[in-house]
């Protein structure tokens, strides 16, 4: 209202507002202090590596500059937009995480309304926590477990051939590591998925339930009709979450521990195939452009979902 | 009064409870057969008869393994790196959320989107590789595990928005009372922080006991190694075998591995129960705050 009473020309306005800023630190500087340490270390560990991806662009030899020797252009994105293996990676990569995330999320939302659904608080809580366990198990435990499990000694082929069936060397071939990487993956995210649904359940108002049991409605469209409308919001932010990540959060740790050179022509994601060619092969200046590739394919599939998700429905992520 | 329960309601209170049972079931599965298997002896296991309890029980395996000196000192790293990891990342993390959470602070409109930044965009594996191995020479040392993770910007939020919620007035008594900054903060904000503090010493600790990426590709002195790590040698080199090389290995049998394994996952089996609940709660909150 009062808005044009405090108008000031543009040269005026900064003015007084650095002048005022500099009175500001000047008055809280102690505060500012805090700061000096932690910002340096997002400076050092997460600002340095970002600007370290100009290596993807210059040669870059072992001990030199960490920013690279001379300027190459676009020469290591022409190398690697020709390899076939990049690609086959790229491929992998959508094909898992899509895959991963079309299983495990509506798995998830359906676990959460069952769980929703229970009465005895009791057993509702141990069903929480001990769907809650893999959550906190270390991925080299988990993927020694898999192995064991898929294993020619292990409890699913005993079963095989106990309906007379051929033992299959599962974690050896191509065509299973999917299956093998998308199950385990439920495993461990299942119980740990539904928290934030059952969070956002209990603030769903008790009277919406009464009045639609009085109208006569079931469990079922009571399901359909209030609790998915009311969580509608987390359901949104958690697949805008998971569609950003498509490039991104397919579980390259997990890729390295579970695959295996007969597996690796179906396993292999850009994460590994980073790895493989930075870290183990030494070729830091193509691994980093294969690496900035997809960071930003990801951020730009990110901000898509957010912007969508922001016209579409009421949620977004900023 | 009670609402008469009708006769499909029935059927699906039974159903609902078969698919709990079942994802019960399922969930504990992998660590019975983990257990079973550590438990057994090794004719039992290679010859695939365990399934749900041990085969002719033995506790050999885990006298062996536990007769290993290496598996003491894996273990003590392990430890240790926790311990150290979780006093630094809490402080860090700690110190930069205080001053974030001040509204009146004038430069947080700048701050704060820097750190909240490098949640959607990050370095990268290699530049990240090259600063900590090449640049700054960690390679082989302790602080390539600590450092490059110190402060995650999750939990940075989560911190930040507990001590928003904090009543400013105590702090501005103190502040009239003539109390400086810093004491303030040690003397005042620290102890009324301990849940949170507790929190984040848990989301730490638990992250870096379950560390192996980053000793896998920094520390190259096995006696640093991480007990996690060391499993993971223990997993892959038995699987070499399986493959068709890697003879040296061919020792490590899958009761070995089993045991290392159930050892590993042990203290945090033990605590989770209890502490799940401040995961819980750390979740939920990020979730409000975003």
């Amino acid at each position: 209202m009062g808005k044009d009473k405090i108008e000031l020309t543009q040269t005026q306005h900064s003015i007084k507002k650095s002048h005022s800023l500099l009175k500001h630190i000047k008055k809280e500087w102690k505060l500012y202090t805090f700061l000096i340490i932690p910002i340096a270390y997002y400076i050092i560990f997460k600002y340095i590596p970002m600007a370290g991806n100009i290596i993807a662009f210059r040669k870059y030899k072992g001990g030199s500059n960490i920013f690279g020797t001379t300027w190459v252009g676009f020469r290591y994105f022409n190398q690697f937009l020709k390899d076939e293996s990049f690609w086959k990676a790229f491929a992998n990569t959508l094909r898992l995480s899509i895959s991963y995330i079309a299983i495990r999320f509506p798995a998830t939302l359906i676990f959460a309304l069952l769980l929703n659904e229970m009465k005895n608080l009791k057993a509702k809580k141990f069903v929480q926590t001990v769907s809650y366990l893999p959550h906190f198990i270390s991925l080299v435990v988990v993927c020694g477990m898999i192995k064991e499990i898929v294993g020619l000694t292990g409890p699913i082929n005993s079963f095989i051939s106990l309906l007379g069936g051929e033992k299959i060397a599962f974690i050896s071939l191509p065509n299973w590591f999917s299956t093998i990487y998308i199950t385990s993956g439920v495993w461990q995210a299942l119980g740990w998925g539904t928290i934030l649904y059952l969070t956002a359940m209990t603030s769903i108002n008790m009277e919406l339930y009464e009045a639609a049991a009085i109208d006569g409605a079931g469990k079922l469209k009571q399901a359909l009709h209030i609790t998915i409308p009311g969580i509608m919001p987390t359901i949104m932010t958690l697949l805008i979450l998971d569609i950003g990540g498509i490039m991104t959060s397919t579980n390259m740790q997990k890729v390295l521990l579970l695959y295996n050179p007969l597996t690796q022509e179906k396993a292999d994601i850009i994460g590994t195939y980073v790895y493989r060619m930075g870290i183990a092969g030494g070729n830091f200046s193509y691994a980093t452009a294969v690496g900035l590739f997809e960071g930003i394919i990801g951020l730009i599939l990110v901000t898509t979902a957010n912007t969508l998700s922001k016209k579409f429905t009421e949620s977004s992520l900023w | 009064m009670k609402v008469k329960v009708s006769k499909s309601r029935k059927v699906f209170l039974v159903i609902n409870f078969i698919v709990m049972a079942l994802v019960v079931f399922v969930t504990l599965y992998p660590f019975i057969y983990l257990i079973a298997q550590s438990f057994s002896s090794d004719r039992a296991v290679a010859a695939g008869k365990v399934s749900f309890y041990p085969i002719e029980f033995t506790t050999a395996t885990y006298k062996y393994v536990l007769k290993k000196i290496e598996f003491y000192q894996f273990y003590a790293n392990t430890i240790l790196y926790g311990i150290f990891g979780t006093i630094i990342s809490v402080a860090a993390t700690a110190i930069l959320a205080y001053p974030l959470s001040k509204n009146r602070l004038r430069l947080n409109k700048f701050f704060i989107p820097f750190c909240i930044f490098t949640m959607y965009f990050s370095g990268g594996m290699i530049p990240n590789y090259i600063l900590v191995a090449q640049w700054l020479h960690l390679r082989d040392t302790v602080w390539a595990i600590l450092l490059p993770g110190a402060i995650s910007t999750f939990n940075l939020l989560l911190m930040k928005s507990f001590f928003a919620g904090l009543p400013e007035e105590l702090e501005e008594a103190a502040a009239i009372d003539g109390m400086g900054t810093y004491s303030i903060f040690t003397k005042i904000v620290v102890p009324l922080s301990k849940p949170i503090i507790a929190t984040m010493c848990l989301f730490y600790l638990v992250g870096l006991w379950n560390e192996w990426f980053g000793p896998f590709i920094y520390l190259d002195t096995k006696s640093k190694w991480p007990v996690a790590l060391w499993v993971r040698q223990l997993v892959e080199g038995a699987n070499n075998v399986e493959l068709g090389s890697g003879a040296e290995e061919s020792q490590i049998t899958t009761t070995i591995k089993s045991a290392s394994m159930v050892l590993t996952s042990l203290p945090i089996i033990c605590v989770y129960p209890f502490v799940q609940k401040y995961f819980v709660k750390g979740m939920t909150m990020g979730a409000v705050k975003g």
